[in-house]
Parts: C-alpha cells; sequence; structure tokens
C-alpha cells in the first residue's frame, strides 16, 4: 500500500503530509506533478492525497482552479473506480469544486482566516476513518479562510441517512455544540466522504498532529485509516 | 534630457550630492540617472545617516558564516551541517498608508531576502506598535496589518510563530510593522548577490514589472505628513502565490550549480539588484530595460529602473546553462527572460530600444562604494529632565491590588494577543513547538535534524526612550533572557533600527545612545549583529516615535527534548524568583498606564547581574532541575504568573517582600529575574547550583487553581484566564 501526495502551485502542507506518512507513521509516499497524468502505479489500495495550501493562489475561488488541473483528471476516474483519496484543507474544497464531495466550503462566518487547535469526534463507525478513531474527541488544528461547511437541506439529510458525515466539531470532552464551531460550518461538520465511502475531505489538518515532537498525535489514526 | 538641480532635490538628493553626482560621472547626469541616485542614496538603501555607528557594533564571531552587510542576510552556523538565514526589516511608512498591502509586502520582501541566499524559510516573526487601541484610525490599521502579514505568510506557507505588539499614542500616525523571517540551509549550498564573468547572461525571473512602489525607498527615507496618502503608488501590491512559486523554483535551481549569483529586488527595483550584484563582483552589466517583461504598456525607463514591484530576482547565470534554469522557471510557470549580460567594464549601461538611457559606475551607487556617509549631530534631549524629576514616592500605593492587577492584566500591552495571532497560520511546516506547549522563545524545529531554533523579538520603547543605552541592553538582554529561559542558547541578533528623523539631534541622540547599549549588551552575550535594517523619519507633526531599535534573536537548541516551557506543571511544586525584587515600578506598565505617569527613568539594570543571571538558568535547565521557567517582563511578577499557571489552568499560592512596596513587587518591571518551579525533592541540588545568584522561594503551585497572594484570595485562575483572553478582542471589535 502506499499513498500519492499531489503538489499543485501553491500547495504549502505538501511536504508536511509527506513527513506526517513518511517519517512519523512509516508509510510509502510518491509525490505527484499537478502537470503529470499518470497515476498507472496506484491501485484500489492506495490512498491520493490533496493536501491543504493555496493551489493556484486560490484564486476564482478555492479548490476552482485545481480542480481542471491533468492530475485531477486522473484522480477523478481513479476515485470513480473505487480508489482511495483525502483531501484535506484545499484538498477538501478541490474535492468538492471536482464534484466528488457534495456541498461547498463557504467563508468562515467570522470572516477572518482562522489558525488553532479545535477537537473533532467521529460521528460513525461506517467509514474507514470512524472505524479507526473511537469515539474521543481528536485534537487537530486548523488553518483556514474558507471552512464553513455549507449544504442545502436536501444533501444534509443525503449525509446524514447515508452516514456520510465524518466528523463534527466538538469541545475537548467531546460535546458538539455552536461554541466550538470554528468557522460556522453548518451542523459543525467538519469532515465528511462520499456515498462510495472512498473519498473523504475535512478541513483540520491530521497531518500537523502526527509528531511526539509537537506534542500531539491525535492525528495519526485518522491518517492511518486509510492505510 | 539632461536634469537640473530641481528635479534632483525634488527627488529627495541634497544639493552636494547632486554636485557629487557630476564629480562621479564627469557630466551632468540625465534624468534617469538622478533617479537612480536618488533612491541609492536614499537613507533606506545607503544608510548614509547610519554606518558610522552600525560599524560600531559587534559584527563578527565563530558561529558566523558571513559578516554583516556582505549578504542580503545574516548567515550562522547552527551544527550537524545547518546554517541558519535570518533577518528583521520594517515596512512602517507603507503600512501607514496602506496596512494591508504594506504589512503584506514586508512580509513577502523578508522572505526573499531569506530564500535569495538558498535559504527555506521556516518561521516568521513581527513585531508591531501603533496608537492607541480606542481611536478608530488604530483599529483600521491594526485590522489591515494583521490581515496583510496573514495573507502573505499563510498563503506562502511559513508560519508567523512569535511576535510582539505594544500600543502608544507615539505610534499614532506613525506605525511600525517589522517583519523577520528565519531560514535554514546546508552550509555550502548558500547562494551569494554576486556578478562576474564577462558574457554571463543576466536574467530577471518572477512576476512581471509594473509602475508600483516606484520610489518607495525614497518614500521611506521622508517624514509621514497629511499629504503622504498622495504617495499611494510608491506602495507595492503583494503576490503570494506568485512568491510561492519563485520560492520552489529558486530553490529547485540553486543544486544545478548553473548559478553565479542571485539577488531578490526589493527597494529600488532593477537598479538596486543590478548596481550590488556588480559592484559585489567587481563587474558591469549592460541591461537592455525593452526586455523586462512588464505589466503595463509604454513603461518609461526611470519608472523600469525604480519599480519596485514584488515577487522579482535577478540572477546571473554561467554562460552555456541556459537551458537547465529555463527549464526549471518553465515547470513553475514563471517568467525567465534574459535582460542583459555581464561586462568586464565595471560601468552599468542600460539601453532601451538600442538607445543608452543610463551608464554609471556600478560602485558609485552603493553603500561602502560611492554612497555619501554623514556625520550627525546630536545632544541631549530636553525631556531627560522630566524623566529625572520622577519620585516613586509620589505614587500612592494602591489599596485595591486586585483591582490594579485585573486592570493591568487587561491592558493591550500585557493582554492576549490571541484576537492577532489566531489570524496567522502558525503550524504550517509542522515545526512551531510552541503550539501545544508555551516557550518564552518559539522553539521550531529544524526537519532533517535533531536541532530547535529559539527565536524571539524584543523592544520596550518605552525603556529605550527614558534611557536610550540601557534601554537598547534591556532589548538585547530580554532576547536572550527568553531564549534561555526555553533551554537555547542565544546565537546571534538582526536589529530593526527604527527611529525619527535623523536631522534631528535629539533623536540622533537616541540613536547614538541605543547602538552604544545594544553593542555592549551584544558584545556581553556574544550574539553579533549579522544584520538588519534601518528606518528613520519615524516621525509626523506630533514628533517622533519612542525610539524602536527591535531586536530578532536566535538561538539553537542542539535536541528538542532540552526545550523549557512556561506552565506549571503539577500542584506542590515550589515557585523560585531567580534574581532580586526591587522597589522599582519605573517605566512600568502600571505606573505608565494604570497610574498615567508618562516619564520616569528605565527600570533597573545591570547587565553583570542580567549575565550571571542567564548563566546560572542555562545550568539549572540543562540539568533538569527545574520544571518551567519565564521571565519577568511588562507586567511584572504578577503577569509573568498568571501567565505560567493559565495554560495548565493550576493555581499558585505565593508571599511577598514586606520590606517592599505591594505594588513595586507585583507589577514593577526591575530587569534580570525569572519565575521557576522546581519539584519539591530537588530543592538542595537545585539552590546549590544557583551559587551566588540571588533567589527566594516565593510560594508553590496549588491544586484548587487559584491565586493566593499573601494569604488574601485573588479568585480563580480560570476567571482571570477568561479576563485576559477576550480584553483586546472587546476592545478591537467593540
Amino acid at each position: 500500500m502506499k499513498f500519492g501526495v499531489i503538489v499543485f502551485p501553491g500547495s504549502n502542507c505538501d511536504r508536511d503530509m509527506q513527513h506526517a506518512l513518511q517519517d512519523d507513521l512509516q508509510q510509502e509516499v510518491v509525490m505527484l506533478w499537478h502537470k503529470d497524468r499518470n497515476l498507472s502505479m496506484f491501485t484500489k489500495n492506495d490512498c491520493i492525497v490533496l493536501p491543504g495550501g493555496f493551489s493556484y493562489g486560490d484564486y476564482l475561488r478555492c479548490g476552482a482552479v485545481a480542480r481542471f488541473s491533468p492530475m485531477m483528471e486522473q484522480v477523478i476516474n481513479f476515485a470513480n473506480n473505487g480508489g482511495k483519496v483525502l483531501g484535506v484543507c484545499n484538498g477538501f474544497q478541490i474535492l468538492c469544486e471536482a464534484g466528488l464531495l457534495p456541498g461547498v466550503l463557504l467563508q468562515n462566518d467570522h470572516q477572518k482566516f482562522v489558525c488553532k487547535n479545535v477537537y473533532i469526534k467521529s460521528e460513525s463507525t461506517n467509514n474507514l476513518i470512524g472505524v479507526n478513531v473511537g469515539e474521543k474527541a481528536l485534537k487537530i488544528p486548523v488553518a483556514h479562510g474558507e471552512g464553513r461547511y455549507y449544504a442545502d437541506a436536501a444533501t444534509l439529510k443525503q449525509l446524514h441517512d447515508n452516514k456520510q458525515i465524518v466528523f463534527r466539531y466538538c469541545d475537548e470532552h467531546g460535546e458538539v455544540h455552536i461554541n466550538s464551531n470554528p468557522n460556522g460550518a453548518i451542523n459543525n461538520i467538519a469532515g465528511i466522504c462520499n456515498e462510495g465511502r472512498n473519498v473523504y475531505g475535512m478541513m483540520p489538518h491530521p497531518e500537523r498532529a502526527c509528531s511526539t515532537a509537537l506534542n500531539n498525535i491525535d492525528g495519526r489514526a485518522i491518517l492511518m485509516a486509510l492505510n | 534630457m539632461i536634469a537640473t538641480l530641481e528635479q534632483a532635490t525634488k527627488l529627495g538628493l541634497r544639493e552636494e550630492e547632486f554636485e557629487k553626482i557630476k564629480q562621479i560621472l564627469g557630466r551632468t547626469p540625465n534624468f534617469n540617472e538622478v533617479a537612480m541616485y536618488s533612491v541609492m542614496w536614499s537613507e533606506h538603501c545607503s544608510y548614509k545617516n547610519s554606518i558610522k555607528w552600525l560599524k560600531t557594533l559587534p559584527r563578527d564571531g565563530a558561529k558566523l558564516l558571513v559578516k554583516a552587510g556582505e549578504e542580503n542576510a545574516g548567515l550562522v552556523d547552527i551544527g550537524d551541517g545547518w546554517g541558519c538565514v535570518f533577518k528583521i526589516e520594517s515596512h512602517n511608512h507603507p503600512s501607514a498608508i496602506e496596512p494591508f498591502q504594506g504589512a503584506a509586502t514586508g512580509v513577502g520582501g523578508i522572505h526573499r531576502d531569506i530564500f535569495t541566499m538558498g535559504a527555506r524559510p521556516i518561521a516568521s516573526l513581527n513585531s508591531l506598535r501603533f496608537g492607541k487601541v480606542d481611536n478608530p484610525k488604530t483599529r483600521w490599521l491594526i485590522k489591515g496589518v494583521v490581515k496583510g502579514i496573514g495573507h502573505y505568510g499563510n498563503c506562502f506557507g511559513v508560519p508567523t510563530v512569535a511576535g510582539e505588539v505594544y500600543y502608544e499614542s507615539c505610534y499614532q500616525t506613525n506605525p511600525l510593522v517589522n517583519a523577520m523571517s528565519v531560514g535554514v540551509v546546508r552550509v555550502g549550498q548558500t547562494v551569494s548577490a554576486t556578478s562576474h564573468g564577462a558574457g554571463n547572461p543576466v536574467f530577471i525571473v518572477g512576476a512581471s514589472t509594473g509602475k508600483d512602489g516606484i520610489g518607495g525607498a525614497s518614500f521611506a527615507s521622508a517624514d509621514i505628513t497629511e499629504n503622504s496618502a498622495e504617495s499611494l503608488p510608491s506602495v507595492q501590491v503583494g503576490d503570494p502565490f506568485e512568491e510561492k512559486k519563485l520560492l520552489e523554483a529558486c530553490l529547485e535551481m540553486i543544486p544545478t550549480g548553473a548559478l553565479i549569483g542571485m539577488q531578490d529586488m526589493g527597494a529600488a527595483g532593477i537598479t538596486c539588484s543590478t548596481s550590488e550584484m556588480s559592484a559585489k563582483g567587481e563587474h558591469g552589466m549592460i541591461i537592455h530595460l525593452d526586455k523586462v517583461p512588464t505589466r503595463q504598456q509604454n513603461m518609461k525607463p526611470w519608472e523600469m529602473l525604480l519599480s519596485e514591484s514584488q515577487e522579482r530576482m535577478l540572477i546571473v547565470v554561467k554562460k552555456g546553462r541556459e537551458d537547465e534554469v529555463q527549464k526549471i522557471f518553465d515547470k513553475w510557470d514563471i517568467h525567465c527572460v534574459q535582460i542583459g549580460e555581464v561586462t568586464k567594464d565595471t560601468n552599468l549601461k542600460y539601453y532601451m530600444n538600442g538607445e543608452l538611457v543610463a551608464d554609471v559606475p556600478a560602485e558609485s551607487l552603493v553603500l561602502g562604494g560611492g554612497a555619501p556617509v554623514y556625520e550627525r549631530e546630536y545632544k541631549t534631549p530636553a525631556y531627560f529632565e522630566e524623566i529625572k524629576k520622577f519620585n516613586i514616592d509620589s505614587i500612592i500605593e494602591p489599596d485595591d491590588l486586585k483591582e490594579a492587577g485585573y486592570q493591568l492584566l487587561q491592558s493591550p500591552n500585557i493582554a492576549s494577543k490571541r484576537w492577532i495571532y489566531e489570524q496567522y497560520d502558525s503550524m504550517v511546516m509542522t515545526g512551531n513547538t510552541q503550539t501545544n506547549e508555551a516557550s518564552d522563545a518559539t522553539v521550531v524545529r529544524v526537519h532533517g535534524s535533531e536541532k530547535g531554533l529559539a527565536v524571539t523579538t524584543d523592544c520596550n520603547s518605552r525603556y529605550v526612550f527614558s534611557d536610550p543605552y540601557v534601554g537598547a541592553m534591556i532589548a538585547v538582554s530580554e532576547a536572550a533572557r527568553n531564549i534561555v529561559c526555553s533551554g537555547g542558547v542565544p546565537v546571534a541578533i538582526t536589529n530593526c533600527l527604527n527611529f525619527g528623523n535623523p536631522y534631528n539631534p535629539e533623536v540622533y541622540y537616541q540613536f547614538v545612545h541605543a547602538i552604544k547599549g545594544m553593542g555592549d549588551a551584544c558584545r556581553k552575550f556574544d550574539t553579533p549583529v549579522t544584520g538588519g535594517n534601518v528606518s528613520f523619519y519615524n516621525q509626523s507633526e506630533d514628533g517622533p516615535v519612542y525610539p524602536t531599535p527591535t531586536i530578532g534573536m536566535v538561538g539553537v537548541l542542539d535536541t528538542l527534548s532540552q526545550k523549557m516551557s512556561i506552565s506549571f506543571k503539577h500542584p506542590g511544586d515550589s515557585i523560585y524568583l531567580l534574581g532580586k525584587n526591587r522597589n522599582d515600578i519605573n517605566c512600568s506598565e502600571y505606573l505608565h498606564h494604570i497610574c498615567g505617569v508618562e516619564y520616569s527613568p528605565a527600570p533597573h539594570f545591570d547587565l553583570e547581574e542580567e549575565y550571571q543571571l542567564q548563566h546560572r538558568l542555562q545550568k539549572v535547565i540543562g540539568n533538569q532541575l527545574v520544571k518551567s521557567a519565564h521571565d519577568i517582563s511588562e507586567g511584572g511578577l504578577f503577569a509573568c504568573m498568571v501567565e505560567c499557571a493559565m495554560v495548565n489552568g493550576l493555581g499558585f499560592t505565593i508571599t511577598t517582600d514586606k520590606d517592599l512596596r505591594k505594588d513595586a513587587v507585583l507589577f514593577g518591571e526591575a530587569q534580570s529575574r525569572v519565575i521557576v518551579t522546581v519539584n519539591p525533592d530537588l530543592h538542595a541540588l537545585f539552590e546549590a547550583e544557583l551559587r551566588g545568584l540571588p533567589f527566594t522561594k516565593i510560594g508553590h503551585v496549588n491544586a484548587t487553581k487559584e491565586i493566593v497572594i499573601d494569604d488574601h484570595n485573588w479568585g480563580y485562575v480560570s476567571d482571570w484566564k477568561e479576563a485576559y483572553d477576550t480584553s483586546l478582542e472587546k476592545m478591537l471589535v467593540g
């Protein structure tokens, strides 16, 4: 099993993801360039990661340009064939723009960039991540200006009925309430998956919580869930 | 077109400088040439009014791989084959009139100084000064500056890991925005800002050249007036996405070995980079301005020569290896265009569509070459008389110390800066250890090694105002103390010298004496000055700002496990004060903001005493005899203790000295004091190791989560934390 991490121009969490997977979790990692079109070395057991950052400068709209890059065409095919895909932060925005995940990520309700530790809690054991992380509230940092998840009522109902909500923002005791929501995301949604449960997107950065040197390894169980 | 004296003076040159240019050229310069000299000889580029004194600073040391002023930033050896490149720079004037772009391009510019040397920036710091928070313009400035710093740094992908912010009315018209970048590089992989080898091609890479920022260096070298907003085109516009690509492309290009030299284009753009590289390499250049990619049509030669468009680099490549370089910039979709070549003749010749538009000796433009050097007069400031008049007995001790403490903790200079720093990505690059374990200086890990860098910016400008010599020594000492408290060894500093108009003899007195104090302290701690920036003319109709010589210091931890944090860890641990409390409220936040006293002497400080404190503290931390360390600075002992307590929500019970004023013990800012906690089983070992250093066991960490001072209960730490955390936000957002 191996991970592929895509580097878009403006990606800035690509190396962090590489460090976390390679050095902290001893996984095999292949870095992928956005202009390339070859994913033939990846099988359904592997996982493609879209890292955080400001792909294409976030011009037009976060993720809106990256979604059309040559490599993304391949990722869409890979996902549609059942391959595992994880998008973190800007990666989550790209997956929504690409239609691989429902909903959108809007500007934070307070209209400011926010970077801090938050707590998130798995919603269901009905997906790869949920089954691996258990019920504990995980301390994972966020860092975004446009992280407010939004979807219309019908989509939300679908997400709920199909148990596609992976994480919600909560407090350190696991209580989900408005005060623990860093961006105004609807229903405190921090991460979701697709119906096929092979495509995952989340705003918090698990790769920033994988190292003992940083005194927080709550992110390890999230990334290892996709191994 | 021959230039006139009138044109020259309008561009900021003095009459004798215009004469000097004529002498150098042996003819009257044309307008393009005068424009070039006007920016290169501006204070910002030439240091003409400061260099004499800057040369008195210690600029050499065993760990310095590059001497101050030799390259774009300082380079120090941190061991294991790693070097650290770091520098601080001001962007005060642009931020005063366009806070968002002013601050953003300040961040972008300082990062370019770091990666132009081949280092990857891993940490960003800043030092900000604003007017009073209750002024609406201040709030507009803060919001703009913070958004600008965040906008650039967050997108560029380098964490903003530390900083300082003070609010004083002297900064009302002239805010200070100082940005620092710290990068790491393998020793031997650095790039020099030089140019040599006749025939070697010269490329401009990065963004296109526009009319933004024309004359920015000259603009930064004049007082701010109410007409300054008319200089808006002098403010540059930043594109962090372009710079991120430029960073990656440059770092990818360096290992090819195809490069002779590289310099970023900051102040004075093409003029500065071509002249400084050529002067350093003792060669000249032919430059074809018509080949420079531009953002708009019909740009005039002088506009292109002076443009300060951001995200551009000048590179000189070994002839025959152009394709390797071109390929890398193509990969990153960045302009890479040959605009000229290196010549043996040491003149710079600029052509526009085949016509020679400027022809000047490279060396004549630059600092250390033809740029003028002035000695300025100085005299003791008159306000010193006011300072001498202060008598502590005129201040009545408050009946309600708790209320005074409550106000103090919520004052903007002391309260949590959370509203600001949460807008910065502080964690990207997964190296900032501050997030989950706070320490006095921020400790950033160096990926690929065991090492940590301890970084901090410090300057209490009120102290410097009261006593420039002592105040500057305190700024250096506090930076070093912060690094020692974090488990590091101080290595070197960079300075950002923000002062008023140097032609004012009282301002120049502040400058001269601050430099002397800085020099003495740097020699004592063996932390040479690797470089920095001088920003004069921080002055408006209301007068000059406080003299603000900001110190950016870097220290090294050989392994991250040596890191020491500020937090109280366990109930029952003993609390020790290292150093001595004194009957001193001089210059404190308490005296200034609670009692409303504007003039008082600098707080107690003795350099030898400070040195001994840091020396012993290094030993007890190194021998793992303490569990936390936090220095006493603004807000005094009380603010220090609350900061230690809040992290884990533990309380403290202490007893204060009977023979001193209570307000002096709790809120005084006498220097050279540190609070540490010690496991009770280790008392004897710990005290033995202090060897003659004055210390007092003042109390213990309690489990009841309360603050207890001299048997009075001051309430729960959590309530104090709430007030501390939210005060600034309430003031800013209303």
